[in-house]
């Protein structure tokens, strides 16, 4: 960003006040910008609350909706089902949420804000970053809504602090991997409605299909297959055993291959999309 | 005289849409050019492809000598844009938003907070800076985006109809805030539907139509080469306007355009035309409402250019300005 070469054909010129206040930062752009940009999203969504009811009340209505309507045909009692579905269903709001990202980005492609953004001497990519980033403290305040009300009904933490913060570890870095996806699916199709119902059509099956809400045993063995295969599930298991005990290692590795999977996959996906745009 | 923005030969198609077909235009520094066409003709695509935002398929663009394929970051350091929809957040304040600008251009926080309020002083937003931008009026929005696009202080702006959307007085104040730019040594490259305003505001214009330059020249220029002086006239009953027209055409050897007022106009070539032409409606008993003399408008000049009428071309743009004609 330092174009101070005089093009030929044209006279000397002045300096330009740019290059005088351009010292002012330094780091990596992607990561500063992406960072700017995140700070965008975070403010917006202090500044308009409502952003927040998908990733808040949305989740709190599933987990009493489950535990209290469903709760006792499957577990027996609620309060048995609560220490299964808890650990789950903050699964299932990340999933929701990540798809949130998705439909937000196509809104924001739809504003010419994203037009400014690109005509701005700042990395390309960094507008997804900065999206991304502030999402992701969405997820957590989701995760950590989840389970405080969790709390609340009664769930019963069996671990230790620190497994919990791995849960919310591993249930963000797993929103973020999924992310990508629905950034690709946004770029690809760029109606914020479409990307909201090709999103709604990714996502049900992806936390339905998995043992989130009940055990995959009662389950037929097509569908079995397909839960035990669903990194969902993976997640779950993991996130239960962190938080009520269980075995942990198995799923979280799963878990943890999965997400690294569908970044490498659909992040370059998303930034190649994105990019064609110009 | 030194050129900023050099375009020559662009073309740019869209699927089997050819929406630019070799488009050639320079703007010298200071001076505001102005890019005049119907919707569709190509307006948004030459702005967006000198923004960096879209690669062209053939042809060449430089800004201030920087080649806006080759080196788009050098072109972005130097451009502001301010596109047809408002890109400001309208979930930020006013501050804000220019903040979120000037940070992104790297500017130290406490110059960008220096910079946002000179700009919200500058457009007039004090009052409203604070204020989440959802709540501001249309005009707001504009300057404040036009604001946004000056952060950076661009060497070169880029205004897609920039006034479109807006009241007669908001227009102004935009319109005005360009001339100022224009006058601190800001390029200013504005595409407008509005005749009026290219002919109050550009120094150079450049009229183009399905992707192609029409013509190009001073406002003042291109007055002259569609001629002289011409003749209008507006029959008092619609009905009339047939009979006035063959009048016309057998008076002048062309035939009259008709507007959506019911106005007929015709290049005036004989300094008589008037006379004889209010002789011959007498004759023929019709009612006449105007009849007169004028330099040609920018109006004439876009229709003898590209056989359209201004306002068939704004029609196009949009259902409400339809309704508003009709």
């Amino acid at each position: 960003m330092t174009t101070t070469a005089v093009a030929p054909g044209t006279k000397p010129r002045p300096p330009m006040p740019i290059p005088d206040i351009e010292r002012g930062r330094h780091g990596p752009s992607t990561i500063r910008h992406g960072l700017t940009l995140a700070w965008r999203g975070v403010v917006k969504t202090i500044h308009s609350p409502e952003a927040l009811i998908d990733v808040t009340l949305q989740p709190v209505i599933f987990l009493l909706l489950f535990v209290y309507v469903f709760g006792g045909a499957i577990a027996g009692n609620t309060t048995e089902y609560l220490q299964f579905a808890l650990p789950g269903v903050l699964v299932q709001t990340v999933v929701f949420a990540s798809a949130g990202t998705g439909v937000g980005l196509a809104e924001d492609l739809h504003t010419g804000i994203f037009d400014r953004f690109r005509s701005l001497p700042i990395s390309r990519s960094a507008p997804l970053v900065g999206a991304i980033m502030a999402d992701l403290v969405r997820y957590l305040t989701s995760g950590v809504i989840m389970l405080i009300l969790g709390a609340i009904l009664g769930f019963r933490m069996h671990t230790n602090p620190l497994a919990v913060v791995g849960a919310l570890g591993l249930v963000m870095v797993f929103a973020f991997a999924l992310c990508w996806v629905f950034t690709a699916l946004a770029m690809l199709v760029r109606q914020p409605r479409s990307v909201q119902g090709i999103g709604a059509m990714i996502m049900l099956p992806l936390t339905f299909g998995s043992n989130v809400f009940v055990p995959s045993d009662s389950m037929p063995g097509w569908l079995q297959a397909f839960v035990n295969i669903n990194p969902v599930s993976k997640v779950a298991d993991a996130v239960r055993g962190m938080l009520t005990g269980g075995p942990v290692a198995g799923p979280a590795t799963t878990a943890l291959i999965a997400a690294a999977v569908i970044t490498a996959v659909f992040a370059p996906i998303a930034v190649t999309l994105y990019r064609k745009r110009a | 005289m030194d050129t900023v923005i050099h375009v020559e030969g662009l073309e740019k198609s869209f699927g089997t849409t050819k929406a630019l077909a070799g488009v050639d235009l320079t703007a010298r520094r200071g001076t505001v050019l102005g890019l005049l066409g119907p919707n569709g003709s190509g307006k948004t695509t030459t702005v967006r492809v000198l923004a960096t935002l879209l690669r062209p398929d053939a042809g060449r663009a430089t800004i201030l000598g920087h080649d806006v394929v080759a080196e788009p970051a050098a072109v972005r350091a130097r451009i502001g844009l301010t596109g047809q929809y408002a890109a400001v957040d309208e979930a930020l304040s006013g501050t804000d938003n220019l903040m979120l600008i000037a940070r992104l251009l790297d500017m130290p926080r406490k110059a960008a907070r220096v910079r946002a309020a000179e700009l919200i002083e500058r457009f007039g937003l004090s009052d409203a800076a604070k204020r989440r931008v959802r709540t501001y009026s249309g005009g707001m929005r504009r300057r404040l985006d036009l604001a946004a696009s000056l952060i950076g202080r661009p060497d070169v702006l880029f205004l897609d109809e920039p006034t479109t959307g807006l009241d007669p007085r908001h227009r102004n104040e935009v319109l005005d805030q360009v001339r100022a730019l224009a006058a601190d040594g800001v390029t200013v490259l504005l595409t407008t539907q509005y005749l009026e305003e290219a002919d109050q505001l550009a120094d150079d214009l450049v009229v183009i139509d399905t992707g192609r330059v029409i013509a190009s020249g001073t406002p003042a220029s291109l007055k002259a080469d569609v001629g002289g002086q011409r003749l209008h006239v507006r029959p008092l009953h619609r009905t009339d306007i047939p009979t006035v027209s063959t009048i016309l055409a057998g008076l002048t050897d062309e035939t009259p355009v008709v507007d959506a007022s019911g106005e007929l106009t015709v290049a005036a070539h004989e300094p008589g035309l008037l006379h004889v032409a209010g002789g011959r409606f007498d004759e023929a008993g019709l009612v006449i409402a105007e009849l007169g003399l004028r330099l040609p408008s920018l109006d004439d000049v876009f229709m003898t250019l590209t056989g359209r009428t201004a306002e068939d071309a704004e029609k196009q743009a949009t259902t409400t300005d339809e309704e508003v004609a009709a």
